[in-house]
């Protein structure tokens, strides 16, 4: 399984693996929120931590139809589902691949595309822990929604419009602890609905997209 | 795959619903006209809401519907899964353009009811965000039951995206709640029954509710049974082609 | 008509969209089924069932 995990993470990173895609998203969209809402400062710092999240969410979902589709392709997928691991693991595995290649590095440069949008400095730690926490269910949620989808030609969008409403809570809370962070409230109870939410999907989803995935190799 | 269609439970099915559509049907006429035209002739105006009240007639049993549709089409899914029964899948699939009429008229409705008392016709109150949501899973399971060309992958896919639906729909009414809890308070939407007993009012929304069941039943017998048509008929054009 | 007072528009907007709607999903619901039983009819017919 480990070995699932490394070679996933080796495929992301060459050329054309869909690295730097996340990233440049980002900050392209970082960019443009400020031509589209005005500079004044004032308005980018209180809207900024949203629209770090909500790039986040859009930034993972571009990577995700790789995550199986590459492999369905040209039949690796069979291969994997018929091997001895489970294909729940094997689903787990390639979920966390896309979290470290996908999700970390938007957790890295959110605090650093926060500059651009004014981002307040009591908030940035706020940001940095809920997008760690919350990201990995981002990952988990969008394998789910890439098992669905796995054998259309055209999946990306419909993938899209399954996966971004179960985005909500996660978004939510995760907003909701930069929102209360920043103003000095108490925010640990957030921090553990958060929390509960990326584990609970990292115990059930995997079997939901295994389930996936079997009905689309059959 | 399409000629391994068996059709005993369908054709069973067929016969039932076409035997009782009527009735439901006419049930669902009735109920709606009587409900309808007694609360919005026969009943009088609220304290504080004026002659707005009138849209609970509406309101109200639509967003019961559109919940309800969704927890139909979640035991439809189960039952798929479960028994392996075709007609369940194909009532599930029937039952969301419904559910999805019935949610835009409780979102619309709830706009237009709320403009006079927020001065916008759209709050994020978390009873109309929570509906938005509910109508963004029902696109997403159309789509995907359109999208999947192999009935039974689609029936089963679909259902899964029920079931997970089902869950995350749950946690997001929460997530929602809690979201705008701090902003609002007491002027959030009280759309509720009870903020209105008087049987003045209840009785003529009761007889709407039941018109509006009545009439997504009637509408899920009329669609299944399309449903099963059209599967009938993708065999019978299969089989003509290869001949 | 009631006096429906300064909410007129309100209240005959909501009936308006609502019935609009209803009638449109029942109207669509009954020519689907009423389409399709009638293709089904004909390629039975054309096979002799």
């Amino acid at each position: 399984m480990i070995a699932l995990f490394w070679r996933d993470m080796r495929l992301a990173m060459r050329a054309g693996g869909g690295f730097g895609l996340g990233l440049s998203f980002f900050l392209i969209l970082t960019v443009l929120v400020p031509f589209g809402v005005g500079p004044q400062s004032e308005i980018l710092s209180v809207i900024a931590p949203g629209i770090l999240w909500v790039g986040a969410l859009l930034a993972c979902l571009l990577s995700l139809d790789r995550i199986f589709a590459l492999d369905f392709e040209d039949g690796s997928l069979d291969l994997l589902a018929t091997a001895p691991i489970p294909l729940e693991g094997v689903v787990a595995m390639k979920a966390a691949a896309h979290w470290v290649t996908t999700g970390l590095p938007l957790v890295i440069a959110a605090p650093v595309l926060g500059v651009l949008l004014h981002l307040e400095g009591g908030a940035v730690r706020w940001l940095i822990l809920g997008l760690i926490i919350g990201t990995p269910a981002l990952s988990m949620i969008g394998a789910f929604g890439a098992g669905l989808t796995v054998g259309l030609k055209r999946g990306g969008l419909l993938m899209s419009l399954l996966v971004l409403p179960l985005y909500v809570p996660t978004l939510i809370f995760g907003a909701e602890v930069v929102k209360r962070g920043a103003l000095g409230m108490e925010v640990q109870g957030v921090i553990l609905i958060l929390t509960a939410i990326t584990l609970a999907v990292w115990a059930l989803l995997p079997f939901a997209a295994a389930a996936a995935l079997r009905i689309n190799l059959r | 795959m399409a000629s391994l269609w068996q059709y005993a439970n369908p054709q069973k099915f067929l016969a039932v619903s076409r035997a009782v559509l009527p009735f439901v049907a006419g049930g669902a006429a009735i109920c709606l006209v009587v409900g309808l035209v007694w609360g919005f002739f026969f009943t009088p105006d609220d304290y504080k809401q004026g002659s707005t009240v009138k849209i609970i007639y509406l309101h109200v049993p639509a967003a019961l519907m559109a919940i309800n549709a969704w927890l139909m089409m979640l035991v439809a899914s189960l039952i798929w899964l479960v028994r392996r029964h075709h007609v369940s899948a194909l009532a599930a699939k029937a039952a969301a353009p419904i559910g999805i009429t019935m949610t835009v008229i409780a979102l619309v409705t709830g706009a237009i009811w709320g403009e006079p008392m927020w001065g916008t016709y759209w709050a994020w109150d978390p009873r109309l965000t929570s509906f938005l949501i509910l109508f963004l899973f029902y696109l997403g399971y159309s789509a995907l039951w359109q999208a999947i060309e192999s009935p039974d992958a689609a029936a089963d896919l679909t259902s899964v995206l029920c079931m997970v639906g089902s869950v995350f729909a749950i946690l997001s009414r929460y997530a929602v709640n809690f979201w705008n809890q701090g902003l609002h308070q007491g002027a959030s939407l009280s759309l509720d029954k009870e903020e209105n007993v008087s049987d003045v009012f209840y009785l003529p929304l009761l007889v709407c509710i039941a018109g509006f069941i009545l009439l997504f039943v009637a509408l899920v017998l009329l669609r299944t049974q399309t449903e099963i048509r059209q599967r009938q008929l993708k065999a019978l054009e299969a089989r003509e082609r290869m001949a | 008509m009631p006096d429906l007072g300064k909410y007129a528009d309100a209240v005959l907007g909501s009936y308006a969209v609502t019935i609009v709607l209803l009638v449109a999903l029942i109207g669509h619901s009954v020519w689907r089924g009423r389409r399709v039983r009638r293709q089904l009819a004909e390629i039975q017919a054309r096979n002799g069932k």
